[in-house]
């Protein structure tokens, strides 16, 4: 058994930042299933919000506003009043760490519009900020490399939590297939998100839900898992990331008519609207056969209008990406996108200072904590704000650093049943491995995207959902004869997937139950049977949980309103 | 469409002694990646095939693997260009130690970037409430190495990697130079001298693969060229390497009447001035080398002969040398 006073599962933004706040003052160590620069914060292209004010006036103030309208009124006004008003100091920070950001004529950090954003307030470096930030604090944890152990290419297998204290994890060494324990004071997980069950997905073949599932399995409960974020331009059936920042720099979006179509939806903003309403905008125009190409199932993002020099200097990556993997160069012609699925706004339920909640009253679980993608605090509600994201990452993961240190002083190591938590996590292992296999895991893992897909995507029914759920139902009975060939211990990939196949089957099912029960449109969640918010029935985050024989049970607990009432939300 | 061939490298060290190759036969779905064939291999021929990816859109660096002998992203190329007579060959990175199939032992690489004090090191005198200031063209200086993303493709196809493997490596000096070349560093000269150290800067033989292979703008080699440029400008020169620079530069050049002069290289000038006049052991050490071109009969002439063009390389002096004043001023 390995003894640290703090272990952090996920390299990533959160993780990271929260390492070095506490490297040099506690025993650290951070688990990963990739090496840290792999991490998906990594993927983010085209900013970080921050009222740096910059480029026009700005403030935190109107920083909130915008995050609480753009979350459709189901964000926690009071956690969101922190993140706006701890961004200019954290991105100011991560700046004198030796980010590599963009820069404005006076030589400050240059900042751009973005979707739902009143003022230019995306802080960025090319189109490549997660990048960037990412890098920056793995640079960082190479000066403090004495104070922090990294266990890369470890996976979690379990959270360790016993009579309300998280005690640890269990974890395999990918190199040699050996489970190992980590105890600690202090668990962090900072473990991103859900996004890979989709067929149509930004996100890395990483992003399995592994520390949500964990938490899941656990016994805890999970908030808000129906509201995934769909991003309105996924590179045409591969639903690889072209940044927001595309239409952010002057980017049109058209039709098959090559219309801008985003005028009959949001006059004001245009193709800078929130995600989940342009995302629908363009559902919209497929839908009623408005879509470009021979199926008329896409949309274009035309960049043409913004010159060679803006989107060489701008927009680097999104163009070699479109020239990679469609062969199309944006400098001459128009790039076909669809909306493909983003951001997981749903998590693990945690307090403004990243304690994670066991229930829907509040009551707070020693010694666990969690930040990023992987947590819901809430700060994004119902939709996300574009650069929202990276934002939450590190302001989170700072606050948990700083919150875990605060703990972790005149904490105690509390006991662990070694073999046991041990021969529990083997088990499932074992279980995958020696019994009958008749199923293919790629059969499960493609008719599970499909499902996703097609009937929980950006537009949802009653009838789709209720299929969905049946659909899951089958594949997750299938699952228990899914054949797995590799029966070695090193770098066992194929044993890695099934596991991961298990964490999306598990929490999918999570995402269509919170949909079916959910009957209201708000945000990212569009049921096409209630097209319209519910104020009075639904101001309130959904706490999905397991009851004693695996059934899921659905909770509710009420939004945190501070400064603003609900509106209509127009753009 | 005809089913291609992949020729997969297989080393499982619990069963083979050495890593083979292994064939497996794949239509090429419409606009695939290579990572997306290799997934189609191990999702629906044989599980057991082992490799690492994650992000599939070339930021992650995960995927990287020799492809036709030369490292690339397996998902930021497509498939079918990759067919070479009806086949693919797909092998681990090079100048690493295997772990099994195309996953090889990473920690060398990343020992590497953590030679060359790859972090920030601020002005403390100077205390910012608001972000350091720096210039758009500051900025520009840095931003090509700020795209790497650590795949270590350069690391595999280094060649001096493969004959010294104490050699910084590629994406280690790219590294450097993104702190180098940082106007918000502070520790810019203890860096060079740092780097102008046997095993640094000066190792790199110019071969070019580096930035061949990288698939971002990072670029090795150019990053290499920068640091040699800034130990130039910081004379930091007490070394083999930047006295050769400036060994050639003075004989081919013309800066040394009667040594050479005038587009003119004086291979027996060049060695000497590059070791040091005063440096009896390296001098010394030159003697088995020498000894060995004669046997081979590579030894240089003693007086130096004119090539045809000798004009444009005069020219090329010329117009160096008024850069470097018109740069001086």
């Amino acid at each position: 058994m390995r003894k640290h006073d703090v272990v952090i599962v996920g390299a990533g933004l959160a993780g990271l930042r929260a390492a070095l706040e506490l490297a040099g003052k506690v025993d650290v160590a951070v688990v990963s299933k990739v090496y840290p620069s792999r991490s998906h914060s990594g993927a983010a292209q085209g900013g970080v919000a921050a009222a740096m004010a910059n480029e026009s006036d700005d403030s935190p103030e109107l920083h909130m506003y915008d995050t609480v309208k753009g979350s459709d009124y189901l964000g926690d006004q009071d956690a969101i009043e922190i993140m706006t008003r701890d961004a200019p100091i954290t991105i100011t920070e991560m700046e004198h760490l030796g980010c590599v950001f963009s820069r404005d004529g006076e030589g400050r950090i240059a900042q751009r519009e973005f979707g739902g954003h009143s003022k230019p307030r995306a802080c960025y470096a090319a189109d490549r900020t997660g990048h960037a930030l990412l890098h920056t604090l793995y640079e960082q944890s190479f000066k403090y490399k004495k104070d922090i152990t990294f266990y890369n290419e470890w996976y979690l297998l379990d959270l360790i939590y016993q009579d309300g204290s998280a005690r640890g994890v269990v974890v395999m060494d990918m190199k040699t297939g050996d489970i190992e324990v980590i105890h600690a004071k202090a668990v962090l997980f900072g473990t991103g998100g859900y996004g890979r069950a989709y067929k149509i997905t930004s996100n890395a073949f990483a992003n399995t839900g592994d520390g949500i599932m964990a938490t899941y399995r656990a016994g805890l409960p999970l908030e808000d898992m129906e509201f995934v974020q769909f991003h309105p331009t996924g590179l045409y059936q591969q639903g690889i990331l072209m940044s927001e920042a595309a239409r952010g720099e002057g980017g049109y979006l058209l039709n098959g008519n090559m219309e801008r179509f985003m005028e009959r939806y949001a006059k004001s903003r245009m193709e800078l609207a929130p995600r989940d309403i342009v995302s629908r905008a363009e559902q919209t125009e497929i839908n009623e056969g408005r879509g470009a190409g021979p199926k008329k199932d896409f949309i274009y993002v035309d960049l043409r209008h913004l010159g060679r020099e803006k989107i060489l200097e701008k927009l680097p990556q999104i163009r070699q990406l479109a020239i990679d993997f469609l062969g199309i160069d944006c400098i001459d012609h128009p790039i076909p996108i669809q909306p493909t699925a983003h951001y997981s706004m749903g998590g693990i339920p945690a307090s403004k200072d990243c304690e994670v909640y066991r229930d829907e009253k509040g009551t707070i679980v020693k010694g666990f904590y969690a930040a990023g993608e992987c947590s819901c605090i809430s700060v994004h509600g119902a939709n996300r704000l574009g650069t929202n994201s990276l934002l939450d990452a590190t302001v989170f993961g700072r606050r948990a650093g700083k919150s875990i240190l605060n703990y972790v002083v005149g904490a105690q190591h509390e006991p662990v049943n070694e073999a046991e938590v041990k021969r529990k996590a083997r088990k499932r292992i074992d279980d995958l491995l020696y019994t009958p296999s008749t199923e293919s895991a790629n059969d499960i893992r493609n008719e599970l995207k499909g499902t996703m897909t097609n009937h929980v995507g950006v537009y949802r029914t009653k009838d789709g959902l209720a299929t969905a759920h049946k659909k899951l139902k089958e594949l997750q009975g299938r699952f228990t004869k899914v054949r797995v060939e590799d029966k070695g211990k090193v770098f066992n990939t194929e044993i890695i997937e099934a596991l991961e196949l298990s964490n999306m089957l598990t929490y999918s099912e999570l995402i269509i139950a919170g949909a079916e029960a959910r009957t209201e449109s708000r945000g990212a969640h569009a049921r096409v049977d209630f097209p319209k918010r519910d104020d009075v029935n639904w101001m309130k985050h959904t706490m999905a949980s397991a009851d004693a024989d695996g059934a899921i049970q659905l909770k509710y607990k009420p939004v945190v309103v501070t400064k603003h009432q609900p509106e209509e939300r127009k753009y | 469409m005809a089913k291609t061939k992949f020729l997969v490298s297989r080393y499982n060290a619990a069963r083979d002694t050495k890593p083979y190759l292994q064939e497996f036969k794949l239509e090429i779905p419409q606009g695939a990646t290579l990572l997306d064939c290799i997934n189609l291999i191990k999702w629906t021929q044989d599980g057991t095939l082992t490799y690492r990816m994650s992000c599939r859109s070339a930021i992650c660096g995960s995927c990287s693997m020799k492809v036709n002998g030369h490292a690339r992203l397996a998902c930021k190329t497509q498939a079918a260009e990759a067919v070479i007579d009806g086949a693919i060959t797909i092998e681990p990175m090079g100048n690493s130690p295997l772990i099994r199939d195309l996953v090889v032992d990473l920690e060398p690489f990343f020992d590497s970037i953590d030679r060359v004090k790859p972090f920030l090191v601020p002005d403390d005198s100077k205390q910012w409430k608001r972000e350091t200031l720096q210039s758009h063209d500051d900025y520009r200086k840095i931003e090509d190495a700020s795209t790497c993303i650590m795949c270590a493709s350069c690391w595999s196809d280094c060649n001096v990697l493969g004959v010294d493997p104490r050699f910084l490596g590629p994406a280690a000096l790219a590294k450097a130079q993104r702190f180098v070349y940082d106007s918000r560093d502070n520790e810019t000269r203890d860096r060079i001298e740092f780097l102008s150290r046997t095993t640094g800067m000066w190792d790199c033989t110019h071969c070019a693969e580096c930035a061949t292979r990288c698939p971002t703008d990072a670029k090795p080699l150019f990053r290499i060229k920068e640091l040699r440029t800034a130990a130039m400008t910081y004379k930091i020169t007490d070394n083999n390497g930047a006295r050769h620079v400036l060994a050639f530069r003075e004989s081919v050049g013309g800066f040394l009447p009667g040594v050479g002069g005038g587009g003119l290289l004086n291979e027996n000038y060049v060695p000497i001035r590059s070791v040091g006049f005063f440096n009896l052991d390296g001098i010394l050490s030159l003697i088995p080398v020498g000894i060995r071109m004669i046997i081979r009969g590579k030894n240089p002439p003693i007086l130096p002969h004119i090539i045809d063009k000798i004009g444009e390389v005069r020219a090329m002096f010329r117009r160096f040398n008024d850069y470097r004043k018109e740069y001086r001023k």
